[in-house]
């Protein structure tokens, strides 16, 4: 059952966000009906948490590391659960009527619906990661509905400001949760409860404390982290009921309840909880007093009221932890109350400045006499529920729980708060209820719709009823969430409403006369001032905020990357090379890495020789690939065909097929480029006054390769020489007759073993294939590129010298017999590709060797008849043979399915056709069949793409200057 | 034979690798390429030198260690063949691209004062 609070909200929140525009009513009938199915649900679950009960629901998530998806409630989380589905209920009511109709409702719903998801999960969680991910879900819904406004720059930088202290907030105490779970041994919430000697008297105890509590203070906006609260009240005001009543700002004293067992009673919890909290209580109270925006006077109470829990918290008394619990419900209730009654203020006069407003008890008598009632509670007046919890306060004020400064404190700031508290109620009531009718209102205000008032009685009522008969209204419910979080320590407390003449009860009459006095004395001032405290509203604590923003995000990031970062490339390949090599080195010098012998004798004088041509090669590429690029890449190519001898030496046919088709592919393909580099001429006299710096550079560099160069030959000499241990090998040699019917087991392997890896590599194929072609679609040569080559400069002119050719003849004269020739090998080199294909899954060859056989038949074509004359007779457009490869290669996967073996499951057979003889026709052949295929497409794409450029780029270049020229 | 074909991959290594820190984009894709004919022979090393043992079996035949050569590291060369053409392909591509848009072909995209 506990999963319905997730699932229901989330997929409300989804399903909502499809609603359209129009449809306000429906949305909010859809978002309504959830939140009152999650409160039915919480209601019905009553019996199972009654005296100490606990739901539990686990879903395996990460067992292994101790994370599960365990929801669990006990009465103080169904206590939560009920107050955040109920105000929900009501705020979705209440917003039904107030959002305006340009409002994109559907989407303040959706929101509306993973804000109450993401809340109900924080108090259902029973897991410490688990809570941690549903916070930070908290932290950014809201950040989402605090910015639903999106146009209006304050909502923005609220929301930004809500978000980054909370979201920081949220990451420290993940580590704090995450630590707790390292002393307790378990995430799981039950365990953690049950373990608080532990964490108490663990030496990790305050750097928990510390990391948790920030985490509480900064979502609960506990001085001095209480900055972004105000400003989060550009949201729209349903919001604004929500987050700051019931939930968010609750999340953080629902969490300090929580842990309360297992952390506090301490001495650092009592000073560090307790000094935040108190210092919150009275400035905040002090702060409200000054405000002038309505809903800013309702913010600054909250931070108030939030740090007298918080002092409660602190207290470490079970009967202070009582009255919290108390508070946090009776504050939900008249809190949430005012802000609707804020925005039905806002909503029906078109302000919320206190000093424009006036004289409205005239005008809505109804919201009037509730936002009275509510106010009264929230000043702590007899018979509502406010002045009950904050009776309890005082009483517990008054007690002594530790001989230190702040507990002796703690009675008079709890009485100057409560002084304060009267002021800004009363304020709030008078300034806007009472007084002269105003002017200049940009509306003529009236009674809301009848609907939109409804949740504000209810609420009031609430308060009313729990203020005169809570021993039997709220009683039950408190005593349940109370055992939860106490279990037998639970003191004996009263909830009546007399308790004779005490000295709480003095206190509070002090703070009654007191607060009206101070009201009536500062009226005039407040009604003319401002904005903000005096003094105090110097201290922005806003732009506070935004310098350390500044300096941390901008500052500090660009300084540290102009001193540690670069943007060119050289240093970071050397620093790459570097920690690789390093990577490399290092363990084999820890482990005392001895050279094997030198076996001297089993050296073959053939291949010494062929390989002293190869790493000739090497090195001349190495020397000439600045200045004499053609002849880099002849002995690019020399080193790679020593390679691919050494693949037939070593027993690799197929490998050495392979090597050589892409040998030729890969220099045909840079050859196709090499025009469009700039020309480089080497200066001899250049080279012999290179600076030191230059000289000093490459010799670090040519350092740094000969040790990456002998470090690996080092090791491949190692391992070279090791006899071969047990691997995998056998295995593949053994079944690939057997189970993939090829006698030639790479082949096999490739299209049957390892099917799903090849797949995966055409389509990395396939994809560069269409990025270069997509690149070169933007390609715009450098000018100095574009004018004919120099050989066909000079056969154009012998043309022109001669009266009997016309221009343009010895092009196409130019290798006319080769030319023909390499027309006729087309097809072929198309039988050797068929050949290469069909023989693959018993001797060398396959699809791979067979498509880039295929290719360089089509790339031969291009070089003896030219780009255009090959575009004209080209039937098949590589791209449809890239996508008829990767269907074929995909679809002979799926094929198996429909036989009911797993993805890519092959069946092999021999197959007799005339004239070819007997063959392998395995399924792995139409696998087979796609790859050869797809890297035809892809390596024709590639090429025609490059040389295409040949014959577009200068007529795009043509055109260009054509029109340049119009242009003047 | 081991002690060739590590030499051979040392030198081809190194090459590659001075080649990579070089300024110029062609001399880096040089680079490349040969840095991927070391690593090609060292994996296909991984699997021990044989001379005439190809892992090509007869027909109903079961091979093992002792007459064929190891075929794993040969299927992942094979299929790093090919995905190194593509490499190749695209990072010329790429330094064509860079060179017709800045101009240069140096690989910061514009010219340092020491090169």
């Amino acid at each position: 059952m506990l999963s319905v609070f997730i699932l229901a909200p989330f997929a409300g929140s989804l399903l909502a966000i499809f609603f359209p525009l129009d449809q306000r009513g429906a949305t909010a009938w859809f978002a309504g009906a959830i939140a009152l199915l999650c409160f039915l649900v919480a209601a019905g679950l009553y019996p199972f948490v009654t005296s100490g009960g606990v739901l539990r629901y686990d879903i395996a998530w990460l067992p292994e590391l101790g994370l599960n998806f365990t929801l669990r409630m006990d009465g103080f989380a169904w206590l939560f659960t009920v107050l955040v589905t109920a105000i929900g209920v009501l705020v979705v009511l209440y917003a039904r009527y107030y959002m305006a109709a340009e409002d994109p409702v559907p989407r303040f719903l959706s929101l509306f619906l993973a804000f109450m998801g993401s809340m109900l999960g924080v108090v259902l969680s029973g897991n410490l990661i688990l809570l941690a991910v549903f916070w930070e879900l908290t932290s950014i819904v809201s950040f989402l509905l605090i910015g639903y406004w999106h146009h209006n720059a304050h909502a923005r930088d609220g929301a930004r400001m809500a978000l980054t202290v909370t979201g920081t907030g949220g990451l420290c105490m993940l580590v704090g949760l995450l630590l707790m779970g390292r002393i307790v041994g378990s995430y799981d919430l039950d365990v953690v409860l049950a373990s608080g000697d532990l964490i108490r008297n663990s030496p990790l105890y305050m750097p928990v404390l510390i990391l948790v509590l920030l985490g509480a203070l900064t979502k609960s906006a506990q001085f001095p982290f209480h900055f972004w609260l105000p400003h989060a009240m550009s949201a729209p005001t349903p919001v604004s009921a929500y987050l700051h009543s019931a939930t968010m700002v609750k999340a953080g004293v629902f969490l300090l309840a929580r842990l309360w067992p297992v952390m506090a009673g301490t001495e650092a919890w009592f000073w560090i909880v307790g000094l935040a909290g108190l210092s919150t209580l009275l400035l905040g109270a002090y702060f409200a007093i000054f405000q002038q925006d309505l809903k800013g006077l309702l913010a600054y109470s909250t931070i108030s009221h939030l740090g007298l829990i918080t002092v409660l918290l602190s207290l470490g008394s079970p009967l202070a932890a009582v009255a919290a619990v108390f508070h946090i419900v009776n504050h939900a209730t008249f809190k949430a109350s005012l802000f609707m009654a804020a925005g039905i203020i806002d909503h029906e006069t078109g302000t919320r400045d206190m000093r424009k407003l006036g004289g409205l008890i005239r005008y809505m008598p109804g919201t009037a006499v509730l936002a009275m009632v509510a106010s009264a509670a929230m000043a702590g007046v007899p018979l509502l529920n406010g002045f009950i919890s904050k009776e309890m306060f005082f009483a517990e004020a008054i007690e002594t729980h530790q001989a230190n400064i702040l507990d002796t404190m703690t009675p008079y700031v709890a009485t100057l708060a409560g002084m304060f508290a009267v002021t800004y109620s009363l304020r709030f009531i008078h300034s806007v209820f009472f007084g002269k009718t105003p002017e200049d209102l940009p509306k003529v205000p009236h009674e809301p719709p009848r609907w939109m008032r409804a949740p504000i009685e209810f609420l009031v009522l609430a308060c009313l009823v729990v203020g005169i008969i809570p021993a039997i209204t709220i009683g039950p419910f408190l005593h349940t969430a109370v055992i939860s979080i106490l279990g037998a320590s639970t003191p004996a407390y009263s909830l009546a409403v007399w308790h004779g003449w005490n000295l709480p009860l003095i206190m509070s009459f002090v703070a009654l006369a007191g607060g009206v006095g101070l009201y009536f004395l500062m009226r005039n001032y407040l009604a003319t001032s401002i904005e903000g405290p005096p003094i105090f509203r110097l201290l922005h604590g806003q732009r506070i905020f935004e310098r350390v923003l500044v300096t941390l995000s901008w500052k500090w990031a660009r300084s540290l990357e102009q001193r540690l970062g670069t943007r060119r490339l050289q240093p970071q390949m050397r620093f790459l090379v570097f920690i690789a090599v390093a990577a490399g080195a290092l363990p084999l010098l820890l482990n005392h890495y001895e050279l094997p012998p030198l076996l001297v004798r089993s050296i073959d004088p053939a291949f010494a020789l062929l390989w002293a041509v190869g790493i000739a090669c090497a090195i001349g590429a190495a020397l000439l690939a600045k200045f004499h690029r053609l002849a880099a890449l002849v002995l690019l190519g020399g080193a790679g065909l020593t390679t691919c001898l050494t693949f037939v030496w070593l027993s690799a046919p197929d490998l050495a097929v392979t090597q050589l088709l892409v040998e030729i592919v890969t220099t045909v393909l840079i050859l196709l480029g090499l025009r469009w580099l700039p020309k480089r001429i080497e200066d001899t006299q250049e080279t012999e006054l290179l600076s030191l710096r230059v000289r000093f550079r490459r010799l670090r560099d040519f350092l740094l390769a000969i040790t990456a160069g002998g470090g690996v030959a080092l090791i491949a000499y190692t391992m070279m020489t090791r006899p071969l241990p047990e691997t995998i090998a056998s295995y593949f040699l053994e079944r690939a007759y057997k189970e993939g019917g090829g006698t030639n087991v790479v082949n096999v392997i490739l299209v049957d073993f390892r099917g799903f890896d090849t797949l995966g590599e055409i389509a990395v194929l396939a994809i560069v294939a269409l990025t270069v072609f997509a690149l070169l679609l933007r390609f715009r040569p450098q000018a100095d590129s574009l004018e004919a080559p120099e050989q066909q400069r000079v056969q154009n002119a012998f043309d022109d010298d001669h009266p009997d050719r016309s221009k343009g003849d010895s092009v196409a004269e130019y290798l006319f017999v080769p030319s023909v020739i390499m027309r006729w090998m087309f097809p072929v080199i198309g039988m050797l590709a068929a050949y290469l294909f069909l023989r693959g899954h018993d001797l060398p060859g396959g699809g791979f060797a067979a498509g880039i056989a295929m290719s360089i038949g089509f790339i031969l074509q291009y070089m003896s008849g030219g780009t255009r004359w090959v575009e004209e007779r080209l039937r098949i457009h590589p791209l449809r043979w890239m996508s008829i490869g990767l269907l074929v290669a995909a679809a002979t996967g799926i094929g198996s399915w429909l036989f009911g073996y797993p993805f890519l499951t092959s069946h092999a057979q021999y197959v007799t056709l005339p004239i070819v003889g007997k063959f392998p026709l395995a399924s792995a052949l139409f696998f087979d069949l796609g790859v050869f295929s797809l890297v035809l497409g892809a390596t024709v794409l590639i090429l025609i793409a490059l040389a295409h450029q040949s014959i577009r780029a200068p007529r795009a270049h043509a055109r260009a200057t054509r029109s340049g020229k119009e242009a003047r | 034979m081991e002690i060739i074909l590590a030499a051979a991959i040392g030198v081809l290594t190194a090459s590659g690798v001075y080649l990579l820190l070089r300024p110029r984009t062609y001399q880096v894709i040089i680079g490349l390429s040969l840095l991927s004919y070391a690593v090609n022979l060292f994996i296909f090393g991984m699997g021990r030198l044989r001379v005439n043992a190809p892992p090509v079996l007869e027909p109903g035949g079961v091979g093992d260690l002792s007459r064929f050569t190891d075929p794993v590291p040969q299927a992942l060369v094979l299929t790093a063949i090919v995905i190194g053409f593509a490499m190749t392909a695209l990072f010329l591509v790429v330094l064509l691209a860079s060179r017709g848009f800045t101009g240069t072909d140096h690989v910061d995209g514009r010219e340092q004062r020491h090169d």
